[in-house]
């Protein structure tokens, strides 16, 4: 193949990724590297790069829509960022250091847990009980927009959701996604924070935190502009196109369908680290 | 006290949103244009040239300094053209932060303009500290 038939294949197929990827609310991150790996046969450090580059784009894009209906929670984003970025430097780090077939098992381990994660999503109930001491001298808690009006919450466990946080930023920077799945795992069932306020949250969230590891990636090699044009480039349109279908469509079987492909791409990803395809 | 601060501070924070999601927008539209110039230029001049994406090799891709891009894309290459936009797409996060910094200290939010800061000290460590 050459330079010109791989720019078209590889932007239709990073298109598909993020339109599925906004669809389900898993982004297109968690595609576009075992697509490149196992379609394109392409080294796996460049799709990470690749990957985390297109990661920067569509999170942004979606965060400014989110954070003017006002979802996100600034100031918990912020603090968590700490534990974020801190994690993904640690993870771009452990990316330059460890062999491709090592981050390729990880990749489909990953892969596998956030399809299972996104299958089961309920949102928090609030106890009632008294805030914690540490949310409010952070000023964590907040309200916001329902169809009553705007609803307090309160944020809870911080140094739990803190520590699950540097496990997110980790992977992040170790595979070149966003690690969305993780981030909300992190704010709603540990901090118990409203569904509609971690996945706004996190999206806010993961832009900086890929921002923290391209950093590294970039010096390091991992990112060829060549791979990561297309990728960028169709992941963004595709999550454009996604998120106008979104208001248009029931997506629980998309999301359903998605959950089971990206398991098997984790097997597929799993099976190939072991076997020194990468 | 409490409440006025509280009123003013609320009132301050959606103006900060307003701002924060153009900002986001902005970084994403220019950059996806650089990129999108650079990616036309790139396949214009490159097209013919066989993949090389199976091997890893550190030096092809890395990006040695911002004036040798800045050089190459005065030029017209479309790879530095695009290193160009993602360098501005990398940019986006790293403003916005930088703007969240100052509205926290507008807002003389002592602890936030605190813990902005050390992101920021993250992120810049991240892009330009030492790789070992």
């Amino acid at each position: 193949m050459i330079t010109s038939t791989f720019v078209p294949l590889v932007f239709v197929g990073s298109f598909v990724a993020g339109l599925l990827g906004s669809l389900t609310g898993l982004g297109g991150g968690v595609v576009i590297v075992p697509l490149l790996v196992l379609v394109f046969h392409v080294n796996v450090k460049y799709a990470i790069g690749a990957s985390l580059v297109s990661v920067i784009a569509t999170s942004s894009g979606a965060a400014a829509a989110y954070v003017r209906e006002g979802y996100s929670n600034i100031r918990m984003g912020m603090f968590l960022e700490i534990a974020t970025t801190l994690g993904a430097l640690v993870g771009a780090f452990l990316a330059t250091r460890l062999p491709a077939g090592i981050i390729g098992v990880v990749f489909g381990a990953v892969l596998i847990v956030s399809a299972a994660l996104s299958l089961q999503r309920v949102d928090p109930l609030d106890t009632g009980a008294p805030p914690d001491r540490l949310a409010t001298l952070l000023k964590l808690n907040s309200d916001y927009p329902t169809l009553e009006g705007r609803l307090e919450y309160h944020v809870r466990h911080i140094p739990a959701g803190f520590a699950m946080m540097f496990g997110a930023g980790t992977l992040s920077g170790l595979l070149g996604t966003g690690s969305g799945a993780f981030k909300v795992l992190a704010m709603d069932q540990i901090m118990r924070v409203p569904f509609k306020v971690s996945t706004t949250t996190s999206n806010f969230m993961i832009g900086v935190t890929a921002a923290a590891g391209v950093g590294i990636y970039l010096r390091r090699g991992f990112v060829d502009p060549g791979l990561a044009m297309p990728v960028m480039l169709g992941v963004l349109a595709g999550s454009i196109v996604g998120a106008r279908l979104l208001l248009r469509m029931r997506t629980a079987w998309l999301r359903l369908a998605f959950a089971v492909v990206i398991a098997a791409l984790g097997v597929e990803m799993i099976y190939g680290g072991i076997t020194g395809r990468f | 006290m409490a409440e006025t601060n509280a009123a003013q501070s609320s009132w301050t924070d959606e103006r900060v949103e307003k701002l924060l999601g153009t900002l986001l927008l902005t970084g994403v539209i220019v950059s996806g244009l650089v990129v999108l110039v650079g990616g036309v230029l790139y396949l214009a001049k490159y097209g013919r040239d066989p993949l090389h994406y199976e091997n890893f090799d550190p030096q092809r891709a890395s990006l040695h300094s911002i004036i040798e891009v800045g050089k190459y894309a005065a030029r017209g290459d479309g790879r530095a053209i695009i290193q160009i936009g993602l360098l501005l797409l990398i940019a986006t996060p790293v403003m916005r932060v930088i703007f969240s910094m100052i509205a926290f200290a507008l807002e003389k939010d002592r602890l936030y303009v605190a813990l902005t800061v050390i992101v920021l000290v993250i992120l810049l460590l991240s892009l330009f500290g030492k790789v070992t």
